[in-house]
């Protein structure tokens, strides 16, 4: 059997966000994440990267248009042109950062795609900052 | 697993030519790039760290932190310079590959003292063209 195959899907999506932990007051929270700790936004792009092995009928390692619809449930309904503290629950003790974030979306796709086919995500918050999650990761 | 990327740059100066090869080797070696006066770059950095995420901040590494490290060891020695003066480069040309290992040299130890972090890659992008990755494998 030849190796498996990559494909990567990406999505953009505007959101907004504090640094803040909910454990600690106002005073903590601006020591600790300075001018991260108010509220601001940015346009994150998410690379999602599956790896599979082709079907032998249909030559794909999934439908695309599964997998975007699937994103569009999962991620885009999530956070798109949300308030990541206000109106999801993932961070109501942890804070939002780009690790933190990139480690919910992926404790959600890892469990809504076929076992086994998720092989990261890559969640930008610029062009010139990103986070990389991949297998191993521990369960939430 | 988890890794942070800070995509950072500097512009600097070069000359490819080595010390060992006579000036009709190091044209036929390096071309253009063999140029006695030098040319130079935008050089991009990618800087990857990997460890563990601190549960407090949320952080793997200070982006502040790491903002600093690569200025002080990076942009600050060799931005702006001709990297053929600097004695990191004395014995070996400053090729984008040399490049990419004396930046990752210069950002391991601070990476690791300061951030409590692993330097995983450094990928050093000379041209849009053409990208040079030294340390892990994906």
């Amino acid at each position: 059997m030849s190796d498996p195959v990559r494909i990567t899907r990406a999505i953009e999506f505007s959101t907004s966000l504090r640094l803040w932990r909910g454990d600690l007051g106002d005073g903590e929270n601006r020591a600790l994440f300075g001018r991260q700790a108010f509220q601001h936004g940015h346009n994150y792009r998410l690379e999602v990267t599956l790896k599979g092995e082709p079907d032998p009928v249909t030559g794909m390692v999934i439908d695309l248009k599964q997998l975007k619809d699937l994103l569009e449930r999962e991620i885009m309904s999530r956070f798109d042109h949300k308030d990541l503290n206000r109106d999801t629950p993932y961070f109501e003790k942890d804070p939002p950062t780009p690790e933190n974030f990139a480690r919910v979306i992926y404790r959600i796709l890892a469990p809504a795609l076929p076992a086994g086919l998720l092989d990261g995500v890559r969640l930008y918050q610029d062009a010139d900052h990103w986070v990389d999650v991949r297998a191993p990761e521990p369960a939430a | 697993m988890i890794e942070v990327t800070h995509r950072y740059r500097f512009p600097a100066a070069h000359v490819l030519r080595s010390d060992r090869l006579s000036d009709a080797e190091n044209e036929a070696t390096y071309g253009l790039c063999a140029n006695p006066n030098g040319h130079g770059h935008d050089y991009g950095v990618e800087v990857t760290v990997g460890g563990e995420v601190d549960p407090r901040s949320g952080r793997l590494c200070p982006p502040e932190a790491l903002d600093a490290i690569f200025e002080e060891r990076v942009a600050s020695r060799f931005g702006h310079r001709m990297l053929n003066d600097d004695p990191a480069f004395a014995e070996r040309v400053p090729t984008a590959e040399n490049i990419a290992r004396a930046v990752h040299e210069r950002l391991e130890e601070p990476i690791a003292a300061r951030c409590g972090a692993r330097l995983v890659r450094v990928r050093v992008i000379e041209t849009r063209n053409n990208s040079f990755v030294y340390g892990d494998p994906r």
